[in-house]
């Protein structure tokens, strides 16, 4: 494991266990992979590689696009364990429930706008949840969790990407999705252009369509 | 009769490639499960051919199950049906019967959604009461979770269905369906002698999963002849498996509940039981799965779920029974949980 000082358990994902811990003095995030008992060795481990590796370039692409992501401090591949920089703040998804509808929508264009400079620069962050974004005391909303995430300019992978957005808030904030997510669109047209945008945004109702039982398909069929 | 004056639901499903009869007390006592499978000669379900099946076999199956209940339709005081998602021509059938039964017999008609079936009957058999479930079949792959009124979707598939994926694997390696051994099953028993894990897609996308790449990239290998048939069933079933899992396991430490719920047909898989419960335990959840009778379509699935929906007052006019091909879990209101 990488050195650190003192460790302790953040937040159990699914997916990686998250530390707080401290490295050279400064307060650090360390991800780690554990393996997985579930599923063979070498599906594993392939997994985890493919995973530790990419997602420290992802977040640095993302950056490059402007978008705030935390600094990596440290790449350990042996151990499947990023150390990165502690964002403090909040989760969206524990900020939005509680905001005034105005913050709401501009947290949603803020957000919408975040993922347009992604896109536009070629990158996919594969896992776009609310609980994947942290909102620091500034205002300024870091995209965390980059481990799905891929480099690709394609529509289809684009749509997948603002669909699963959409179905967080769906899933996780149903009581205002559809406005949170118009707002989102709003903010990510206005980074990537209207005529792009709305090439994502046939491509999302097109996913959709593809889903089980859709009433949509009724009208498209 | 032998049987006391209880209140008793008989359930009609047929969604799907069986026509299935369930008879369930009210209190939630299976009385009677009989079924009949459509079985194609070649190829997947031909609707129309399967809709054909469910209305020469419907007599004989309503006649088993009343026999193994021991009850007079006369008897009965509610009648439920699959009212979707499935094949049209196949959900018609089952509705004509119900209508039919519920409109000879003068008692109440109540459409109930089969996904929410499929988690309720697994909730009746194994107690659990508020699980994470795994939804997997011939047709559908999901993950559910009930939060504010409705089993909320997390995460599924964003093309093929899993035991779809495995089903026509199966049929282009030449595997037979046989009676009482599905496809899945042949395939599984094969797996079970593989050696050698063959690198394929393996696609997560957030909480979703698409199954297409990962047939397609099988299919192709199986028909280059390489490799042994066996490590082929293996590797896609561990890549298969792997992905729903990783997905169900982000559900279970999204929403931190505390039990696993393993419905569907595919639920019959033991390597697939084995994933599932590994996750259950890293999370200390309970697992469940649901027993192999009730993990196929069934009737008695929908009768519960009947009793559970009537029980809250819900009803369906037969003006108003038309069936849904395409109703979404998400979309049902589910006014018996809290």
């Amino acid at each position: 494991m990488v050195k650190v000082d003192s460790k302790t358990l953040l937040k159990k994902g699914a997916e990686a266990s998250l530390f707080l811990a401290s490295w050279h003095g400064r307060r650090v995030i360390v991800k780690a992979r554990f393996p997985k008992k579930y599923r063979p060795a070498e599906l594993d481990e392939k997994i985890r590689g493919y995973r530790t590796a990419h997602e420290p370039q992802l977040m640095h692409e993302a950056k490059k696009a402007g978008v705030p992501t935390p600094t990596i401090f440290l790449v350990d591949m042996k151990q499947a364990a990023i150390t990165m920089e502690f964002v403090e703040g909040k989760q969206v998804e524990q900020v939005l429930p509680h905001a005034s509808q105005k913050e709401r929508q501009e947290l949603c264009v803020k957000i919408g706008r975040l993922i347009g400079k992604l896109h536009r620069h070629g990158v996919i962050h594969g896992d776009l949840t609310t609980s994947n974004m942290i909102l620091d005391g500034e205002g300024k909303i870091f995209l965390v969790d980059f481990g799905l995430g891929e480099k690709n300019a394609e529509v289809e992978a684009r749509g997948v990407d603002l669909h699963l957005m959409k179905r967080t808030l769906q899933s996780t904030h149903y009581q205002f999705a559809e406005d949170c997510f118009r707002n989102v669109k709003t903010g990510y047209s206005a980074v990537l252009g209207a005529e792009d945008a709305e090439k994502v945004f046939e491509k999302i109702c097109e996913i959709e369509r593809r889903g089980r039982y859709v009433e949509e398909r009724k009208q498209a069929s | 009769m032998k049987r006391p004056a209880e209140t008793l639901c008989l359930g009609v499903e047929s969604t799907a490639d069986d026509f299935g009869v369930g008879i369930v007390s009210f209190n939630g006592e299976i009385l009677a499960n009989a079924s009949s499978a459509y079985i194609p000669e070649e190829g997947g379900i031909h609707p129309r051919e399967a809709a054909r099946h469910h209305a020469e076999a419907a007599d004989k199956v309503l006649n088993e199950a009343l026999a193994k209940a021991e009850v007079n339709p006369r008897d009965l005081s509610l009648i439920a049906f699959a009212q979707g998602p499935g094949l049209g021509p196949c959900l018609r059938t089952g509705a004509t019967v119900a209508r039919a039964l519920a409109s000879y017999l003068d008692i109440p008609l109540v459409g109930v959604n089969h996904s929410v079936a499929h988690i309720e009957i697994g909730k009746l058999e194994t107690g659990a009461v508020d699980p994470v479930t795994l939804y997997v079949s011939g047709g559908n792959t999901l993950v559910s979770a009930f939060d504010a009124g409705r089993y909320r979707v997390f995460g599924e598939t964003l093309d093929i269905a899993l035991g779809n994926c495995l089903d026509v694997f199966a049929r282009e390696a030449g595997l037979k369906h046989k009676r009482g051994m599905p496809l899945g099953a042949a395939l599984e028993q094969l797996a079970a002698d593989g050696e050698k894990l063959i690198s394929l897609p393996y696609v997560v996308k957030g909480m979703d999963l698409s199954l297409s790449g990962l047939l397609t990239a099988a299919t192709t290998l199986l028909h280059k002849g390489e490799y042994r048939l066996e490590d082929l069933c293996y590797s896609l079933q561990e890549h298969a498996f792997s992905m729903v899992t990783e997905v169900t396991e982000r559900a279970l430490a999204h929403t931190e509940k505390k039990e696993v719920l393993l419905t569907g047909g595919v639920a019959a898989n033991k390597r697939l039981q084995s994933m599932l419960s590994s996750i259950a335990e890293e999370h200390d959840a309970k697992f469940n799965v649901v027993p192999r009778q009730f993990a196929t379509d069934n009737g008695a699935m929908i009768a519960w779920t009947g009793v559970l929906a009537h029980r809250h007052g819900l009803v369906t006019p037969v003006e108003e029974s038309f069936v849904k091909l395409r109703w979404r879990l998400e979309k049902v209101d589910v006014p018996w949980l809290k």
